[in-house]
């Protein structure tokens, strides 16, 4: 086939190409190696470095749409967390995301962590409308800007609630995100004006943004995508949903980057028969 | 490799089955357009409305706005203080009446001869915004990142050193890129062309992110399909 036929392929042998490469290795695992890098290894540091025991803040902002990136990294995060016995405060500033979060820490918690009580070892807060001045009303009083939890309480009721004020009150911030309101504007509104240590796990889509974050120790570690999420579950010796797609994602980068070399290839042999 | 369809009787598994279908009719889409595609378009747009309606008033409206004004109405006090405008830092109570009032002045759009009355809390919505962004940008993005630019070229380790060079050169040559009071000939040609370097070696890591964030989704629904509803794989 000419390099030229390509401009006239339908895309749909494109999409079926891509769909059976991500179905191939999902139903055969190639096993293909996998490494943990620096921002993935900071990331795991500054978790480590949390005092047993802490409460953590950690804000959930996403929707089922960024599920298979920051579901992974959100299990892994709070088992993390568990493991330190860490209370952990969760909330969520994306409208579709409170239902899901709490689904995701349930399961987790009760499955796998069953001696640890919601309400005195972690809380879902939920969603509060507000974006940026959301973050803002929690520095004056977190309970001020949550009265309720996702379920209903009364927050000030709450065992895991008792002597949490502000931001002061975190030695960390755990940011995991998938777009607008997110990491970019906890780093803007939050990290820069009360200087809590932070770190971040975001879709891969919008982590180009933030590796500046982490060039500058605004952000101590950052996880960036599927790839990210898979090597911090590597890191912490787990082989979640990340790891397992690891393979898939692989094949499907190698595909895109054939087919843009034969792109390439096509339209610099049409340029080279249209002449100058 | 047995499937272990998810069961129907169970509402968990219920729930699978429909977002297994509707997944299946969204994918239908990629061969062309058709009513399948449609029936779960509109059911997600319906459903989302319904959703958001529920979410705010029992997430935002409720506990944040009508239970305070409730207790500010029946004379609850804040702390040890009593009294309708009784208030402390980030508990404002009947304070609230303020935002509430705008907030139904959004509505007056609706009604058009006093449909003007929106804009004024939209200029408080827009004042408020300006300003946190603003202050926001200065301090995490103007001054955070301009101090974190000026390093030593030279850090004692080869390979730091290098990175502190090629990124003090990306950092110079991208901004120069940006200069355009003068035409980009001679040697600011030369700097600025070195500047599309970088900027193109940008996007490119941009898009290759942006390819592995779809092609996660993508694995993310052959997952569901594959664990959740068939059970081929656990």
């Amino acid at each position: 086939m000419s390099p030229l036929a390509l401009e006239k392929l339908d895309r749909r042998w494109i999409f079926l190409a891509v769909g059976l490469l991500v179905l191939f290795p999902l139903l055969f695992p190639l096993a293909l190696p996998l490494y943990v890098s620096p921002p993935v290894a900071a990331f795991v540091r500054a978790m480590d470095a949390i005092p047993n025991g802490s409460k953590v803040l950690m804000s959930c902002d996403y929707d089922p749409s960024a599920t298979p990136e920051v579901v992974p990294m959100t299990r892994t995060a709070f088992r993390h967390l568990m493991d330190k016995d860490c209370k952990v405060i969760i909330t969520v500033l994306w409208n579709g995301g409170p239902g899901l979060v709490d689904r995701v820490v349930r399961q987790i918690a009760e499955k796998e962590y069953p001696n640890k009580k919601y309400g005195v070892d972690y809380v879902n807060l939920g969603y509060k409308a507000g974006e940026e001045a959301v973050m803002v009303l929690m520095g004056q009083g977190i309970l001020n800007a949550f009265p309720q939890d996702y379920r209903g309480n009364d927050t000030r009721s709450l065992p895991i609630m008792q002597g949490v004020r502000g931001y002061s009150s975190f030695p960390i911030l755990v940011s995991i995100s998938s777009g607008y309101p997110g990491t970019k504007e906890w780093v803007q509104q939050v990290q820069s004006r009360f200087h809590i240590p932070m770190v971040a796990g975001a879709t891969a889509v919008s982590a180009p943004e933030y590796y500046p974050y982490l060039q500058s120790h605004q952000l101590l570690g950052l996880l960036g995508g599927m790839a990210g999420a898979a090597e911090y579950e590597k890191a912490r010796h787990e082989k979640g949903s990340a790891t397992r797609g690891m393979d898939a994602q692989s094949l499907a980068h190698y595909f895109v980057a054939l087919c843009i070399v034969l792109g390439n290839v096509g339209m610099w042999s049409k340029r080279r028969r249209s002449g100058p | 490799m047995t499937p272990h369809l998810a069961p129907l009787t169970t509402a968990d598994g219920l729930g699978v089955w429909i977002g297994a279908l509707l997944t299946l009719c969204v994918f239908s889409f990629l061969y062309k357009d058709n009513p399948f595609y449609k029936v779960a378009e509109h059911l997600f747009v319906g459903v989302s409305a319904g959703y958001y309606i529920i979410l705010y008033w029992w997430t935002s409206l409720y506990p944040n706005l009508y239970q305070p004004l409730v207790k500010a109405f029946a004379g609850h006090g804040v702390t040890a203080r009593t009294g309708f405008l009784a208030a402390e830092q980030g508990d404002y109570r009947g304070w609230l009446m303020i935002p509430g009032v705008l907030g139904l002045l959004l509505f007056t759009r609706f009604f058009g001869r006093i449909g003007w009355l929106s804009r004024w809390p939209l200029a408080v919505i827009i004042g408020v915004y300006v300003g946190l962004q603003t202050t926001g940008f200065a301090q995490s993005d103007l001054v955070a990142q301009a101090q974190a630019s000026m390093q030593p070229l030279w850090t004692g380790n080869l390979a730091t050193s290098v990175n502190a060079i090629v990124f003090t050169v990306g950092l110079v040559t991208s901004l120069l890129f940006f200069f355009f009071s003068r035409e980009h000939r001679g040697g600011l040609g030369v700097v600025s062309k070195i500047g599309i370097f970088f900027l193109m070696v940008s996007f490119g890591a941009g898009y290759g992110y942006t390819v592995m964030s779809r092609v996660s989704l993508l694995i993310g629904r052959f997952q569901f399909l594959l664990e959740d509803w068939l059970g081929i794989v656990r």
